[in-house]
Protein backbone atom coordinates (compact mmCIF):
# COMPACT_ATOMS: atom_id res chain seq x y z
CA UNK A 1 0.00 0.00 0.00
CA UNK A 2 2.70 2.30 1.09
CA UNK A 3 4.24 1.79 -2.49
CA UNK A 4 1.05 2.35 -4.30
CA UNK A 5 1.21 6.01 -2.49
CA UNK A 6 4.43 6.82 -2.91
CA UNK A 7 4.27 5.81 -6.94
CA UNK A 8 1.41 7.52 -7.13
CA UNK A 9 2.93 10.67 -5.36
CA UNK A 10 5.63 9.91 -7.55
CA UNK A 11 3.35 9.80 -10.72
CA UNK A 12 1.58 13.19 -10.04
CA UNK A 13 4.96 14.87 -9.15
CA UNK A 14 6.39 13.62 -12.76
CA UNK A 15 3.56 14.34 -14.18
CA UNK A 16 3.56 17.72 -12.76
CA UNK A 17 7.13 18.16 -13.97
CA UNK A 18 6.40 17.00 -17.11
CA UNK A 19 3.61 19.86 -18.29
CA UNK A 20 6.08 22.11 -16.48
CA UNK A 21 8.67 21.19 -18.86
CA UNK A 22 6.18 21.38 -22.28
CA UNK A 23 7.01 17.71 -22.62
CA UNK A 24 4.06 15.73 -23.57
CA UNK A 25 2.66 12.66 -23.04
CA UNK A 26 0.93 11.03 -26.27
CA UNK A 27 -1.05 7.82 -25.40
CA UNK A 28 -0.73 5.45 -28.70
CA UNK A 29 -3.59 2.93 -29.55
CA UNK A 30 -3.26 -0.23 -31.41
CA UNK A 31 -4.95 -3.29 -31.77
CA UNK A 32 -2.12 -5.76 -31.25
CA UNK A 33 -3.43 -8.35 -33.55
CA UNK A 34 -2.45 -7.45 -36.91
CA UNK A 35 1.13 -9.38 -37.90
CA UNK A 36 3.34 -7.65 -38.68
CA UNK A 37 1.58 -4.30 -38.52
CA UNK A 38 1.08 -4.41 -34.84
CA UNK A 39 0.83 -7.60 -32.59
CA UNK A 40 1.88 -9.01 -29.44
CA UNK A 41 5.32 -10.50 -28.90
CA UNK A 42 5.89 -13.13 -26.29
CA UNK A 43 6.73 -10.76 -23.63
CA UNK A 44 3.15 -9.25 -23.71
CA UNK A 45 5.24 -5.85 -25.46
CA UNK A 46 3.22 -4.53 -28.11
CA UNK A 47 5.54 -5.01 -31.42
CA UNK A 48 6.12 -5.20 -34.93
CA UNK A 49 6.65 -2.18 -37.84
CA UNK A 50 3.81 0.26 -36.17
CA UNK A 51 5.79 -0.05 -32.75
CA UNK A 52 9.10 0.66 -34.38
CA UNK A 53 7.46 3.28 -36.74
CA UNK A 54 5.71 4.96 -33.34
CA UNK A 55 8.94 4.92 -31.64
CA UNK A 56 10.92 7.10 -33.88
CA UNK A 57 7.75 9.49 -34.37
CA UNK A 58 7.96 10.28 -30.72
CA UNK A 59 11.43 10.69 -30.43
CA UNK A 60 11.77 12.83 -33.69
CA UNK A 61 8.84 15.03 -32.17
CA UNK A 62 9.84 14.98 -28.71
CA UNK A 63 6.86 13.48 -27.44
CA UNK A 64 6.83 10.44 -24.47
CA UNK A 65 4.40 7.69 -25.84
CA UNK A 66 2.96 4.93 -24.00
CA UNK A 67 1.40 2.29 -26.01
CA UNK A 68 -2.14 1.14 -25.20
CA UNK A 69 -4.24 -1.98 -26.41
CA UNK A 70 -7.92 -1.67 -27.71
CA UNK A 71 -9.97 -4.13 -29.95
CA UNK A 72 -10.57 -3.18 -33.40
CA UNK A 73 -14.50 -2.02 -33.11
CA UNK A 74 -14.13 0.00 -30.53
CA UNK A 75 -11.03 1.45 -31.54
CA UNK A 76 -12.22 4.72 -32.95
CA UNK A 77 -14.97 5.48 -30.38
CA UNK A 78 -12.43 5.30 -27.40
CA UNK A 79 -10.19 8.01 -29.55
CA UNK A 80 -12.97 10.61 -29.60
CA UNK A 81 -13.77 9.96 -25.97
CA UNK A 82 -10.40 10.38 -24.89
CA UNK A 83 -8.90 7.30 -23.72
CA UNK A 84 -5.57 7.39 -26.04
CA UNK A 85 -4.57 10.35 -28.04
CA UNK A 86 -3.45 8.42 -31.50
CA UNK A 87 -4.90 5.35 -33.59
CA UNK A 88 -1.63 3.41 -35.04
CA UNK A 89 -3.37 0.30 -35.80
CA UNK A 90 -3.12 -0.79 -39.49
CA UNK A 91 -5.44 1.89 -40.05
CA UNK A 92 -6.22 2.81 -43.99
CA UNK A 93 -7.11 6.41 -44.91
CA UNK A 94 -10.70 6.32 -45.79
CA UNK A 95 -13.33 9.40 -46.55
CA UNK A 96 -15.90 7.72 -44.04
CA UNK A 97 -13.30 7.51 -41.27
CA UNK A 98 -12.18 10.87 -42.01
CA UNK A 99 -15.14 12.45 -41.40
CA UNK A 100 -15.24 11.08 -37.75
CA UNK A 101 -11.22 11.34 -37.16
CA UNK A 102 -8.76 13.14 -38.25
CA UNK A 103 -5.66 11.56 -40.34
CA UNK A 104 -1.49 12.31 -40.76
CA UNK A 105 -0.46 11.35 -44.37
CA UNK A 106 0.35 7.98 -44.82
CA UNK A 107 3.55 5.77 -43.39
CA UNK A 108 2.55 2.95 -45.42
CA UNK A 109 1.38 3.31 -49.46
CA UNK A 110 -1.76 2.20 -50.53
CA UNK A 111 -1.57 -1.50 -50.63
CA UNK A 112 -3.74 -4.22 -52.26
CA UNK A 113 -6.19 -6.34 -50.37
CA UNK A 114 -6.38 -9.89 -51.28
CA UNK A 115 -8.66 -13.10 -51.47
CA UNK A 116 -7.33 -16.34 -50.03
CA UNK A 117 -9.06 -19.85 -49.98
CA UNK A 118 -8.56 -23.27 -49.86
CA UNK A 119 -9.18 -23.97 -53.15
CA UNK A 120 -8.48 -22.21 -56.37
CA UNK A 121 -11.76 -22.02 -57.64
CA UNK A 122 -13.85 -20.63 -55.01
CA UNK A 123 -17.02 -18.28 -56.53
CA UNK A 124 -15.73 -15.12 -54.67
CA UNK A 125 -18.65 -12.83 -56.27
CA UNK A 126 -21.56 -15.03 -54.73
CA UNK A 127 -20.00 -17.42 -51.79
CA UNK A 128 -19.31 -16.71 -48.28
CA UNK A 129 -16.46 -14.09 -47.67
CA UNK A 130 -14.73 -13.55 -44.36
CA UNK A 131 -13.60 -9.81 -43.46
CA UNK A 132 -12.89 -8.39 -40.43
CA UNK A 133 -15.33 -5.77 -39.03
CA UNK A 134 -15.68 -2.45 -40.34
CA UNK A 135 -12.14 -2.68 -42.25
CA UNK A 136 -12.16 -1.13 -45.88
CA UNK A 137 -12.14 -5.00 -46.84
CA UNK A 138 -15.83 -5.72 -44.98
CA UNK A 139 -16.98 -2.33 -47.07
CA UNK A 140 -15.61 -3.69 -50.47
CA UNK A 141 -16.73 -7.69 -49.45
CA UNK A 142 -20.44 -5.65 -48.85
CA UNK A 143 -20.47 -4.58 -52.25
CA UNK A 144 -19.22 -7.29 -54.64
CA UNK A 145 -22.53 -9.13 -53.91
CA UNK A 146 -20.59 -11.79 -52.14
CA UNK A 147 -21.77 -12.77 -48.67
CA UNK A 148 -20.60 -10.84 -46.17
CA UNK A 149 -19.31 -12.51 -42.31
CA UNK A 150 -17.83 -10.75 -40.40
CA UNK A 151 -15.44 -11.14 -37.68
CA UNK A 152 -13.83 -9.09 -34.46
CA UNK A 153 -10.35 -10.40 -35.11
CA UNK A 154 -8.37 -10.56 -38.35
CA UNK A 155 -6.47 -14.04 -37.21
CA UNK A 156 -10.67 -15.35 -36.77
CA UNK A 157 -11.15 -14.78 -40.44
CA UNK A 158 -8.81 -16.53 -41.55
CA UNK A 159 -9.61 -19.69 -38.99
CA UNK A 160 -13.03 -19.23 -40.43
CA UNK A 161 -11.72 -19.99 -44.09
CA UNK A 162 -10.02 -23.16 -42.41
CA UNK A 163 -12.54 -24.83 -40.42
CA UNK A 164 -14.83 -24.07 -43.65
CA UNK A 165 -17.03 -21.16 -42.26
CA UNK A 166 -16.43 -19.32 -45.09
CA UNK A 167 -15.08 -19.92 -48.77
CA UNK A 168 -12.63 -17.13 -48.59
CA UNK A 169 -10.99 -13.99 -46.44
CA UNK A 170 -10.64 -10.67 -47.73
CA UNK A 171 -7.61 -8.59 -46.36
CA UNK A 172 -4.68 -6.79 -46.90
CA UNK A 173 -2.47 -8.86 -48.62
CA UNK A 174 1.06 -7.76 -46.51
CA UNK A 175 -1.50 -9.30 -43.17
CA UNK A 176 -2.48 -12.81 -45.60
CA UNK A 177 1.38 -13.25 -47.14
CA UNK A 178 2.87 -15.22 -43.62
CA UNK A 179 -0.96 -16.95 -43.32
CA UNK A 180 -0.19 -18.37 -46.63
CA UNK A 181 3.82 -19.01 -47.20
CA UNK A 182 3.61 -21.06 -43.86
CA UNK A 183 0.36 -23.31 -44.73
CA UNK A 184 2.25 -25.63 -46.84
CA UNK A 185 0.12 -24.74 -49.61
CA UNK A 186 -3.55 -25.38 -47.80
CA UNK A 187 -4.16 -21.56 -47.99
CA UNK A 188 -3.72 -19.85 -51.19
CA UNK A 189 -4.25 -16.75 -53.10
CA UNK A 190 -7.25 -16.64 -55.62
CA UNK A 191 -8.70 -13.63 -57.91
CA UNK A 192 -6.87 -10.43 -58.74
CA UNK A 193 -5.47 -8.10 -56.22
CA UNK A 194 -8.03 -5.03 -55.18
CA UNK A 195 -6.47 -1.31 -54.58
CA UNK A 196 -8.11 0.04 -51.34
CA UNK A 197 -7.64 2.65 -49.30
CA UNK A 198 -5.67 5.79 -49.34
CA UNK A 199 -2.26 4.03 -47.52
CA UNK A 200 -2.08 3.48 -43.46
CA UNK A 201 -2.36 6.94 -41.46
CA UNK A 202 -2.06 7.98 -37.84
CA UNK A 203 -5.61 8.42 -36.69
CA UNK A 204 -6.33 11.61 -34.82
CA UNK A 205 -9.13 13.32 -32.83
CA UNK A 206 -10.45 15.98 -35.18
CA UNK A 207 -9.62 19.03 -32.14
CA UNK A 208 -6.13 17.64 -31.79
CA UNK A 209 -4.26 20.07 -34.94
CA UNK A 210 -1.18 20.15 -32.91
CA UNK A 211 -0.23 17.08 -32.54
CA UNK A 212 -1.61 16.43 -36.13
CA UNK A 213 1.24 19.02 -37.09
CA UNK A 214 3.63 17.90 -34.87
CA UNK A 215 3.78 13.92 -36.31
CA UNK A 216 2.84 14.98 -39.78
CA UNK A 217 6.17 16.68 -39.67
CA UNK A 218 7.82 14.03 -38.03
CA UNK A 219 6.71 11.40 -41.16
CA UNK A 220 7.89 13.96 -43.71
CA UNK A 221 11.20 13.35 -41.47
CA UNK A 222 11.09 9.94 -41.91
CA UNK A 223 10.34 9.41 -45.31
CA UNK A 224 12.79 12.55 -46.63
CA UNK A 225 15.89 10.30 -44.97
CA UNK A 226 14.70 6.64 -45.78
CA UNK A 227 14.44 5.78 -42.61
CA UNK A 228 10.49 4.75 -43.26
CA UNK A 229 11.86 2.57 -46.33
CA UNK A 230 14.51 0.69 -44.01
CA UNK A 231 11.73 -0.35 -41.75
CA UNK A 232 9.38 -1.28 -44.38
CA UNK A 233 11.55 -3.56 -46.37
CA UNK A 234 12.28 -5.02 -42.88
CA UNK A 235 8.79 -5.85 -42.07
CA UNK A 236 7.39 -6.74 -45.42
CA UNK A 237 10.08 -8.18 -47.22
CA UNK A 238 12.21 -5.92 -50.14
CA UNK A 239 9.96 -6.26 -52.83
CA UNK A 240 7.31 -3.75 -51.04
CA UNK A 241 6.01 -0.44 -52.16
CA UNK A 242 8.20 1.84 -50.43
CA UNK A 243 8.36 5.93 -50.69
CA UNK B 1 12.25 -18.15 -17.73
CA UNK B 2 14.75 -20.91 -18.54
CA UNK B 3 18.14 -20.60 -19.90
CA UNK B 4 17.60 -22.97 -22.86
CA UNK B 5 14.50 -20.86 -23.97
CA UNK B 6 17.01 -18.39 -25.27
CA UNK B 7 16.36 -19.34 -28.99
CA UNK B 8 12.95 -20.45 -29.00
CA UNK B 9 13.11 -21.42 -32.82
CA UNK B 10 15.34 -24.27 -32.41
CA UNK B 11 13.30 -25.96 -29.69
CA UNK B 12 11.59 -29.20 -29.91
CA UNK B 13 8.92 -31.58 -28.06
CA UNK B 14 8.68 -30.75 -24.35
CA UNK B 15 11.31 -28.27 -23.78
CA UNK B 16 9.38 -26.27 -26.37
CA UNK B 17 6.46 -26.06 -24.21
CA UNK B 18 7.82 -25.67 -21.09
CA UNK B 19 9.36 -22.26 -22.60
CA UNK B 20 6.09 -21.37 -24.19
CA UNK B 21 4.13 -22.14 -21.02
CA UNK B 22 6.19 -19.46 -19.42
CA UNK B 23 6.98 -16.77 -22.41
CA UNK B 24 6.00 -13.43 -20.43
CA UNK B 25 2.48 -13.20 -22.50
CA UNK B 26 1.44 -16.69 -20.48
CA UNK B 27 2.76 -15.05 -17.16
CA UNK B 28 -0.02 -12.11 -18.48
CA UNK B 29 -2.30 -14.86 -19.07
CA UNK B 30 -1.64 -16.19 -16.15
CA UNK B 31 -1.93 -12.78 -14.01
CA UNK B 32 -5.32 -12.33 -15.23
CA UNK B 33 -7.07 -15.08 -13.83
CA UNK B 34 -5.89 -13.50 -10.69
CA UNK B 35 -7.06 -10.42 -11.79
CA UNK B 36 -10.88 -12.17 -12.72
CA UNK B 37 -10.85 -13.38 -8.91
CA UNK B 38 -9.76 -10.90 -7.29
CA UNK B 39 -12.31 -8.55 -9.51
CA UNK B 40 -15.03 -11.01 -7.63
CA UNK B 41 -13.72 -10.96 -4.14
CA UNK B 42 -13.91 -6.73 -4.48
CA UNK B 43 -17.22 -6.65 -6.40
CA UNK B 44 -19.35 -9.28 -3.61
CA UNK B 45 -18.85 -6.89 -0.71
CA UNK B 46 -19.89 -3.62 -2.66
CA UNK B 47 -23.21 -5.30 -4.26
CA UNK B 48 -24.03 -6.36 -1.02
CA UNK B 49 -23.35 -3.03 0.28
CA UNK B 50 -25.67 -1.73 -2.62
CA UNK B 51 -28.18 -4.47 -2.23
CA UNK B 52 -28.51 -4.30 1.62
CA UNK B 53 -28.83 -0.15 1.32
CA UNK B 54 -31.08 -1.19 -1.85
CA UNK B 55 -33.83 -3.54 0.39
CA UNK B 56 -33.63 -1.33 3.55
CA UNK B 57 -34.22 1.84 1.48
CA UNK B 58 -37.20 -0.48 -0.40
CA UNK B 59 -38.84 -0.82 3.06
CA UNK B 60 -38.50 2.63 4.64
CA UNK B 61 -41.08 4.62 6.06
CA UNK B 62 -40.07 7.72 3.93
CA UNK B 63 -41.68 7.73 0.83
CA UNK B 64 -38.67 9.34 -1.60
CA UNK B 65 -36.30 6.49 -0.29
CA UNK B 66 -38.67 4.19 -0.95
CA UNK B 67 -39.05 5.28 -4.42
CA UNK B 68 -35.61 5.45 -4.84
CA UNK B 69 -35.03 2.18 -3.30
CA UNK B 70 -37.79 0.60 -5.73
CA UNK B 71 -36.65 2.43 -8.69
CA UNK B 72 -33.15 1.22 -8.31
CA UNK B 73 -33.93 -2.22 -8.57
CA UNK B 74 -36.80 -1.99 -11.17
CA UNK B 75 -34.54 -0.20 -13.38
CA UNK B 76 -30.95 -2.52 -13.08
CA UNK B 77 -33.30 -5.57 -13.21
CA UNK B 78 -35.45 -4.34 -16.37
CA UNK B 79 -32.33 -3.30 -18.15
CA UNK B 80 -30.14 -5.65 -20.12
CA UNK B 81 -26.34 -6.24 -18.19
CA UNK B 82 -24.87 -5.90 -21.08
CA UNK B 83 -26.02 -2.71 -21.69
CA UNK B 84 -25.55 -1.17 -18.11
CA UNK B 85 -21.66 -2.49 -18.70
CA UNK B 86 -21.56 -0.44 -21.74
CA UNK B 87 -23.27 2.66 -20.26
CA UNK B 88 -22.16 3.09 -17.01
CA UNK B 89 -18.53 3.25 -17.27
CA UNK B 90 -18.67 5.62 -20.05
CA UNK B 91 -21.23 7.78 -18.16
CA UNK B 92 -19.18 7.68 -15.00
CA UNK B 93 -15.87 7.82 -16.64
CA UNK B 94 -16.95 10.88 -18.47
CA UNK B 95 -18.97 12.59 -15.88
CA UNK B 96 -15.50 12.48 -13.47
CA UNK B 97 -13.90 13.77 -16.40
CA UNK B 98 -16.37 16.70 -16.87
CA UNK B 99 -16.34 17.62 -13.08
CA UNK B 100 -12.52 17.34 -12.54
CA UNK B 101 -12.70 19.38 -15.57
CA UNK B 102 -15.28 22.38 -14.67
CA UNK B 103 -12.67 22.58 -10.95
CA UNK B 104 -9.84 22.47 -12.73
CA UNK B 105 -9.58 24.65 -15.74
CA UNK B 106 -12.35 26.89 -15.07
CA UNK B 107 -10.65 29.48 -17.39
CA UNK B 108 -11.22 26.73 -20.80
CA UNK B 109 -13.37 28.98 -23.11
CA UNK B 110 -13.71 25.79 -25.61
CA UNK B 111 -16.86 23.46 -25.13
CA UNK B 112 -16.43 19.62 -24.00
CA UNK B 113 -17.79 18.30 -26.67
CA UNK B 114 -16.74 19.62 -30.33
CA UNK B 115 -17.84 17.43 -32.89
CA UNK B 116 -17.53 13.73 -32.03
CA UNK B 117 -14.59 14.90 -29.59
CA UNK B 118 -15.18 14.38 -26.02
CA UNK B 119 -12.04 16.85 -25.03
CA UNK B 120 -11.45 17.92 -21.41
CA UNK B 121 -8.16 19.80 -20.33
CA UNK B 122 -5.27 17.48 -19.60
CA UNK B 123 -5.42 18.39 -16.05
CA UNK B 124 -8.48 17.09 -16.06
CA UNK B 125 -8.03 13.22 -17.62
CA UNK B 126 -8.48 10.81 -15.77
CA UNK B 127 -6.23 9.05 -15.14
CA UNK B 128 -3.99 12.06 -16.54
CA UNK B 129 -2.38 11.01 -19.91
CA UNK B 130 1.10 10.80 -18.13
CA UNK B 131 -0.02 8.21 -15.18
CA UNK B 132 1.75 4.48 -16.09
CA UNK B 133 -0.27 1.89 -17.88
CA UNK B 134 -1.43 -0.20 -14.95
CA UNK B 135 -2.66 3.52 -13.36
CA UNK B 136 -4.87 3.49 -16.52
CA UNK B 137 -5.64 -0.62 -16.25
CA UNK B 138 -6.54 -0.17 -12.41
CA UNK B 139 -8.91 2.88 -13.52
CA UNK B 140 -10.50 0.14 -15.97
CA UNK B 141 -10.92 -2.15 -13.38
CA UNK B 142 -12.66 0.02 -10.87
CA UNK B 143 -14.97 1.17 -13.15
CA UNK B 144 -16.20 -2.60 -13.67
CA UNK B 145 -16.26 -3.53 -10.35
CA UNK B 146 -18.75 -0.22 -9.80
CA UNK B 147 -20.81 -1.50 -12.86
CA UNK B 148 -21.10 -4.86 -11.62
CA UNK B 149 -22.18 -3.96 -7.96
CA UNK B 150 -24.59 -1.53 -9.69
CA UNK B 151 -26.34 -4.22 -11.84
CA UNK B 152 -25.67 -7.11 -9.11
CA UNK B 153 -26.41 -5.00 -5.71
CA UNK B 154 -30.38 -4.26 -7.55
CA UNK B 155 -30.76 -8.06 -7.48
CA UNK B 156 -29.11 -8.48 -4.00
CA UNK B 157 -31.24 -5.55 -2.96
CA UNK B 158 -34.17 -7.96 -4.74
CA UNK B 159 -33.23 -10.89 -2.62
CA UNK B 160 -32.69 -9.33 0.71
CA UNK B 161 -35.99 -7.76 0.50
CA UNK B 162 -37.35 -11.01 0.07
CA UNK B 163 -35.91 -12.53 2.55
CA UNK B 164 -36.65 -9.72 4.75
CA UNK B 165 -40.24 -10.77 4.19
CA UNK B 166 -40.05 -14.23 4.98
CA UNK B 167 -38.81 -13.39 8.40
CA UNK B 168 -41.77 -14.87 10.43
CA UNK B 169 -44.25 -11.54 11.10
CA UNK B 170 -44.46 -12.87 15.14
CA UNK B 171 -41.02 -12.42 15.64
CA UNK B 172 -40.98 -8.94 14.84
CA UNK B 173 -44.51 -8.49 16.53
CA UNK B 174 -42.73 -10.08 19.57
CA UNK B 175 -40.70 -7.46 19.43
CA UNK B 176 -42.87 -4.74 19.48
CA UNK B 177 -44.81 -6.24 22.00
CA UNK B 178 -41.80 -5.66 24.63
CA UNK B 179 -41.22 -2.55 23.44
CA UNK B 180 -38.39 -2.32 20.70
CA UNK B 181 -38.15 0.56 18.60
CA UNK B 182 -38.99 0.00 14.64
CA UNK B 183 -35.28 0.11 14.41
CA UNK B 184 -33.85 -2.38 17.06
CA UNK B 185 -36.15 -4.52 15.76
CA UNK B 186 -34.88 -4.06 12.08
CA UNK B 187 -31.49 -4.28 13.46
CA UNK B 188 -31.50 -7.19 16.48
CA UNK B 189 -34.39 -9.47 15.09
CA UNK B 190 -34.82 -9.21 11.11
CA UNK B 191 -31.47 -8.94 9.91
CA UNK B 192 -29.59 -11.40 12.14
CA UNK B 193 -32.72 -14.16 10.60
CA UNK B 194 -32.92 -13.10 7.37
CA UNK B 195 -29.83 -14.34 5.91
CA UNK B 196 -30.61 -17.84 5.87
CA UNK B 197 -33.58 -17.14 3.97
CA UNK B 198 -31.37 -15.22 1.72
CA UNK B 199 -28.61 -17.66 1.19
CA UNK B 200 -29.89 -19.45 -1.86
CA UNK B 201 -30.46 -16.23 -3.28
CA UNK B 202 -27.55 -14.96 -2.83
CA UNK B 203 -25.68 -18.23 -3.87
CA UNK B 204 -27.70 -18.08 -7.11
CA UNK B 205 -26.17 -14.45 -8.05
CA UNK B 206 -22.65 -15.60 -7.14
CA UNK B 207 -22.99 -17.71 -9.66
CA UNK B 208 -23.86 -15.83 -12.17
CA UNK B 209 -21.38 -13.30 -11.22
CA UNK B 210 -18.76 -16.06 -12.00
CA UNK B 211 -20.22 -16.67 -15.47
CA UNK B 212 -20.89 -12.82 -16.07
CA UNK B 213 -16.73 -12.06 -15.27
CA UNK B 214 -16.08 -12.61 -19.03
CA UNK B 215 -18.36 -9.40 -19.86
CA UNK B 216 -15.16 -7.51 -18.37
CA UNK B 217 -14.00 -8.46 -21.56
CA UNK B 218 -16.50 -5.82 -23.14
CA UNK B 219 -15.31 -3.26 -20.81
CA UNK B 220 -11.66 -3.55 -22.83
CA UNK B 221 -10.18 -4.94 -19.64
CA UNK B 222 -7.48 -7.38 -20.90
CA UNK B 223 -9.36 -10.31 -18.91
CA UNK B 224 -8.78 -14.41 -19.33
CA UNK B 225 -10.96 -14.63 -22.15
CA UNK B 226 -9.31 -11.49 -24.04
CA UNK B 227 -6.00 -13.52 -23.54
CA UNK B 228 -7.47 -16.75 -24.32
CA UNK B 229 -8.72 -15.55 -27.67
CA UNK B 230 -5.02 -14.08 -28.04
CA UNK B 231 -2.81 -16.67 -27.81
CA UNK B 232 -4.82 -19.69 -28.69
CA UNK B 233 -5.27 -17.97 -32.59
CA UNK B 234 -2.95 -19.23 -35.48
CA UNK B 235 0.77 -17.89 -34.63
CA UNK B 236 2.90 -17.00 -37.62
CA UNK B 237 6.66 -17.07 -37.67
CA UNK B 238 6.71 -13.37 -36.90
CA UNK B 239 6.17 -14.45 -33.58
CA UNK B 240 8.84 -16.52 -31.16
CA UNK B 241 6.71 -19.53 -30.94
CA UNK B 242 4.40 -20.11 -34.26
CA UNK B 243 1.82 -22.87 -33.56
CA UNK B 244 -1.67 -23.44 -35.38
CA UNK B 245 -5.50 -22.62 -34.20
CA UNK B 246 -5.34 -23.18 -30.81
CA UNK B 247 -8.38 -21.62 -29.58
CA UNK B 248 -10.36 -24.69 -28.88
CA UNK B 249 -7.94 -25.68 -26.23
CA UNK B 250 -7.16 -22.18 -24.68
CA UNK B 251 -11.38 -21.92 -24.03
CA UNK B 252 -11.23 -25.63 -22.56
CA UNK B 253 -8.92 -24.25 -19.98
CA UNK B 254 -11.42 -21.39 -19.57
CA UNK B 255 -14.09 -24.32 -18.78
CA UNK B 256 -12.28 -26.08 -16.77
CA UNK B 257 -11.46 -22.83 -14.56
CA UNK B 258 -14.97 -21.98 -14.35
CA UNK B 259 -17.00 -25.51 -13.26
CA UNK B 260 -14.54 -25.91 -10.95
CA UNK B 261 -14.43 -22.16 -9.76
CA UNK B 262 -18.35 -22.83 -9.44
CA UNK B 263 -17.78 -26.17 -7.89
CA UNK B 264 -15.45 -25.08 -5.37
CA UNK B 265 -18.28 -22.32 -4.77
CA UNK B 266 -20.99 -24.33 -4.23
CA UNK B 267 -19.27 -26.57 -1.40
CA UNK B 268 -18.72 -23.83 0.29
CA UNK B 269 -22.27 -22.51 0.30
CA UNK B 270 -23.88 -25.74 1.00
CA UNK B 271 -21.49 -25.45 4.59
CA UNK B 272 -22.26 -21.72 4.94
CA UNK B 273 -25.96 -22.77 4.87
CA UNK B 274 -25.97 -25.80 7.87
CA UNK B 275 -24.57 -23.17 9.98
CA UNK B 276 -26.40 -20.44 9.24
CA UNK B 277 -29.65 -22.87 9.21
CA UNK B 278 -28.37 -24.27 12.98
CA UNK B 279 -31.06 -23.02 15.33
CA UNK B 280 -33.23 -21.26 12.81
CA UNK B 281 -37.10 -21.29 12.65
CA UNK B 282 -36.96 -22.88 9.05
CA UNK B 283 -37.31 -26.15 8.23
CA UNK B 284 -33.70 -26.96 7.34
CA UNK B 285 -32.88 -25.81 11.14
CA UNK B 286 -36.23 -27.71 12.52
CA UNK B 287 -34.49 -31.11 11.23
CA UNK B 288 -31.52 -30.46 12.20
CA UNK B 289 -32.53 -30.31 15.85
CA UNK B 290 -34.30 -33.32 15.49
CA UNK B 291 -31.34 -34.74 14.18
CA UNK B 292 -28.98 -33.60 17.36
Amino acid sequence: MKSIILSTVFAVAAGAALAASHSQTVRLGTEGAYPPFNFIDDNGQVSGFEREVGDELCARAELTCEWVTNDWDSIIPNLVSGNYDVIIAGMSITDERDQVIDFTQNYFPPASSAYVAMAPDVDLEGGVVAAQTATIQAGHVAETGATLVEFATPEETIAAVRNGEADAVFADKDYLKPFVEESNGELMFVGEDVQLGGGVGLGLRESDTELKEKLDAAITSMKEDGSLNELLKKWFGEDTATY
Amino acid sequence: MFEFCSDPKSLEGLRWFACYFTTGKHLLFYQSFLVVIALMLVTVPCALAMGFAGALAARSHVAPLRWIGKGYSALARGVPDIAFFLFVPLALDQGLEWLRHKTKCPDWDLPVRQGNDFVVCAQAKLPLSSAPQWQHELYGVSLAVIAFAFVFGAFAAFVLSGAMNAVPKAQLETGEAYGMTRRQITWRILIPQMWVYALPGLSNLWMILIKATPLLFILGVEDIVYWAREMGGTKTQAYDYPHGDWRLWYFLGLLVFYLSLTKVSEVFLARLSRRLSHGQATMAGEEMRRAA
